[in-house]
């Protein structure tokens, strides 16, 4: 028997939507800001919080004085916006310190190729440029300082010959590295000591080729601030792999030296080097040495963060299984050859983080030698705030500079972040 | 067959020293030392020729003789008739108590930070990223500065907390003055039996850790759980609170009040302290933010899993399985960042509070002449402090290590 069917649906009924509350922006709401009645409470707070900073900050810095004389004609103008007729007035300053104004052209060129310099180490696909990277020490210091550009290109020369002679012995006459290596560095002083000299003051006369020299104590600024950092980031590296693997060795009198070396250095504060540096160094060095502050400083930092360095790079050959070591050595390479092709590429590669971490922190810590009385932006900022015009101004120069070193220090923590996604092996 | 035949042995070589791999290492060494000895000795040499052509000699008496400088936060007797050593004493004390009060600030504030910013509410997520970059990214000293400034120049002077309607008042109930000379607290006056207050107060905790004890012992044996945080707050906080009353409120409070142009009494925080303290905690507090987070986060997720399959309630997970595996990654990095603080409080001469480096490093070098001296007491201190906590932090490495095989 059959019984009627009244009704059959033809058609699948298509889903009816998701409840307004779970999706879309409504969704997204509840969610994220109010899960429960303790996330709402804080979405309240952070939102008022976020609203009373900005309804005091943003009217203070968008209707800001940018033209006046000084910081009483912005005072009668209007005292409630910001005063940044300072930065205008003295910008200069605050780049280049007291750098001579008809050479700024120099410190600029100079952070220019700077930029171009770090291109091929940043980023692998311009590598065939990496010829710009090693000339462009040589060409800052040049740039900045001044002098003969033969005196600078001779170190140039001298290193280049002592590598060919070194490759030469190897290629053609020995076996023995060590050996080589010896004989290469004699033939180099040889070089530096006795040819040199002469052969710079000849090339002075046929082809002089000479910028206005430039002393120390006239760079500021950020100029300061940055060559101090670069100089020290560059140089810290490699001694702080050095150390890292001195600390790691098996021979106890080099074991012991980079140890002692490295746990002084991290017990004191790196003001108290910078102290040793302007005050102490010249009780160490012969009777009559006086040399640069500005290379005093970038040697104290550079041991400084080379130490930070060593136990970064000792944490990360920490954490390389045992297996690599024996692995590398039961196919017959050599130590350099093993940490060279194995051990290193993934210690650093772990390390990374902290690495970027220690440059960072020593790109902060350049503003530490204002405190010896080096004109860094920190003590710019109270040499400009001595002036009677700018007497009590405070918050303009403050957010300038730290917005400076915030997009410097901001920058490599997310190329460090980059860096880490690109060498991702694993998943 | 043929036996296996050694290699006829060589006679030593004088070139063996560097290319054969049993003597390389020896030579090495040989060599590393001789250089380095060289170097000591050649700066050694340099410093005894400088001092003899400076008249100088190297003596640590200036440390007993007269300092003639005032000091204006100390925490011990001084006055400018007191010994350069005893300046010294003001001076290290003074980096202690900043570093002391600096370390616990940054480690609450970081915690907390550190532990929102994993929350699963975007907004708070998202602003505590901003404050973790911002200070971590602005160099110490312009904060320390720029604390200091906010302090001075945006607090009212004294004088305006005067009158019938002041411009400014106090707060919590007018015992707190916060002015541009710095901040105002009340100041506990013990009377007699105060003591009796302090003794009791320690018999309570002395009784609430063997009440723990014997709550661990009870939960080993039997599995049942005793309320430990009730009965050791109840503890701690009734018996000293009937005794206070019992005795006659032995402890009462001395607040600060309007003298003049100027606050009297109570406990007066100058600026320059607390500047630096604030600066300090607030930067390093950036610091343990993200240790604290990749602490957490360092704990797999099969752990938690793993714990609520056994049954455990999620406040038990936290405490039981999650804070005791994170705890063990955070001590360490959390210790060297107290380090750090400690460190960067050097900095105090940019506010001018007088640490052990504005006293010893800096007026003491600067009146005696004597920079050698000074520095290497200087740099013994902070060396003894670094070395004391970097092995306290092997000693907790070594007895918090998972035990493996």
């Amino acid at each position: 028997m059959m019984t009627k069917i009244a009704f059959v649906r033809k058609k699948e009924i298509p889903p009816s939507a998701p409840p307004i509350t779970e999706v879309g922006l409504i969704g997204w709401l509840r969610q994220n800001l109010f899960s429960s009645w303790l996330n709402s409470i804080l979405t309240v707070l952070s939102v008022y919080f976020i609203v009373i900073i900005l309804w005091d900050f943003i009217p203070w810095a968008y209707g800001g004085h940018w033209n006046t004389k000084s910081l009483r004609e912005c005072l009668d103008l209007d005292p409630d916006v910001a005063c940044f007729s300072v930065l205008t007035a003295r910008w200069k300053q605050l780049l280049f310190g007291l750098y001579p104004a008809e050479e700024y052209w120099r410190p600029t060129l100079t952070f220019i190729f700077l930029l171009l310099a770090i291109v091929p180490i940043l980023f692998p696909k311009f590598f065939r440029f990496f010829w710009f990277s090693i000339i462009y020490p040589g060409l800052a210091v040049w740039l900045l300082w001044g002098g003969s550009f033969w005196s600078i290109s001779i170190i140039y020369v001298g290193l280049t010959l002592g590598a060919l002679f070194f490759l030469t012995l190897i290629r053609q006459y020995l076996k023995n590295y060590m050996i080589a290596v010896i004989l290469a560095f004699l033939f180099t002083s040889v070089f530096f000591l006795f040819i040199s000299n002469p052969l710079v003051d000849l090339l002075n006369v046929i082809l002089p080729i000479s910028l206005p020299f430039v002393e120390s104590l006239k760079m500021g600024g950020f100029t300061l601030s940055l060559i101090v950092g670069v100089t020290g980031i560059v140089a810290s590296f490699p001694i702080g792999i050095l150390l890292a693997l001195g600390r790691q060795s098996n021979l106890p009198v080099i074991k012991m030296i980079c140890v002692g070396f490295i746990e002084f250095i991290r017990g004191v504060p790196l003001i108290t080097l910078l102290f040793v540096a302007s005050v102490l160094l010249n009780y160490f060095l012969p009777p009559g040495t006086n040399f640069d502050i500005v290379l005093r400083v970038v040697i104290m930092v550079t041991l400084f963060s080379a130490a930070y360095m060593a136990e970064v790079i000792r944490g990360g050959l920490a954490g390389l299984p045992l297996g690599q070591h024996e692995a590398s050595a039961s196919l017959g390479l050599t130590y350099w050859q093993s940490q060279r092709l194995i051990i290193m590429p993934q210690a650093l590669k772990i390390s990374i983080p902290g690495i970027v971490n220690t440059f960072i922190g020593l790109f902060k810590d350049t503003t530490l030698v204002s405190i010896i009385s080096l004109r860094d932006p920190v003590g710019l900022a109270s040499t400009i705030r001595a002036d009677q015009k700018w007497n009590g101004i405070y918050w303009e120069l403050y957010v300038a500079i730290g917005l400076m070193f915030f997009i410097f220090c901001w920058g490599m923590s997310q190329y460090s972040q980059y860096l880490e996604r690109k060498l991702k092996t694993d998943k | 067959m043929s036996s296996p035949t050694l290699p006829p042995s060589e006679s030593f070589k004088f070139s063996m020293l560097l290319s054969d791999t049993r003597y390389r290492g020896m030579s090495l060494q040989v060599i590393t030392f001789i250089i380095f000895m060289a170097v000591f000795f050649w700066l050694v040499d340099n410093t005894i020729k400088n001092l003899a052509l400076l008249d100088k000699d190297v003596s640590f008496n200036f440390l007993w003789l007269r300092a003639g400088y005032d000091i204006n936060q100390r925490l011990i007797p001084y006055t400018s008739d007191s010994t350069h050593g005893m300046a010294a004493l003001v001076g290290i004390l003074n980096t202690l108590l900043v570093a002391f009060v600096g370390c616990i600030i940054a480690t609450v504030i970081g915690l907390f930070v550190g532990i929102l910013r994993l929350s699963k509410n975007w907004i708070v997520a998202k602003l505590m990223s901003a404050y973790i970059e911002g200070f971590r990214n602005v160099p110490v000293l312009l904060w320390i500065v720029m604390v200091f400034a906010l302090l001075t120049e945006f607090t009212p002077a004294p004088r305006a907390f005067k009158g019938a309607e002041p411009e400014a008042t106090m707060l919590f109930f007018e015992s707190v003055a916060i002015t541009n000379r710095g901040t105002y607290f009340p100041a506990p006056v013990l009377a007699e039996g105060a003591y009796w207050l302090l003794l009791c107060f320690g018999l309570s905790i002395v009784a609430v850790i063997y009440f723990i004890r014997y709550a661990n012992k009870q939960k080993k044996d039997t599995g049942k759980s005793l309320p430990t945080f009730w009965v050791s707050s109840v503890l701690i906080v009734f018996p000293t609170l009937i005794l206070f009353f019992a005795i006659g409120q032995p402890v009462s409070l001395e607040y600060p009040y309007l003298k003049g142009f100027n606050f009297k009494d109570g406990i007066h925080l100058r600026n320059s302290f607390l500047a630096l303290t604030l600066a300090l905690a607030f930067y390093t507090s950036a610091f343990i933010a993200e240790i604290v987070r990749a602490g957490i986060m360092a704990v797999s997720k099969g752990q938690s899993e793993a714990a609520a399959s056994l049954g455990l309630r999620p406040n038990k997970i936290m405490s039981l399985i999650i804070l005791p595996q994170a705890l063990r990654i955070i001590v360490p990095p959390l210790i060297s960042n107290y380090l750090n603080l400690t460190k960067n409080s050097s900095l105090a001469i940019a506010v001018g509070y007088m640490d052990v480096r504005g006293t010893l490093g800096g007026i003491t070098l600067n009146q005696t002449g004597r920079e050698l001296e000074s520095m290497l007491l200087l740099m013994g201190f902070y060396l003894a402090v670094s070395l004391l906590i970097s092995s306290f932090i092997n000693y907790f490495n070594r007895s918090f290590q998972i035990v493996v095989r």
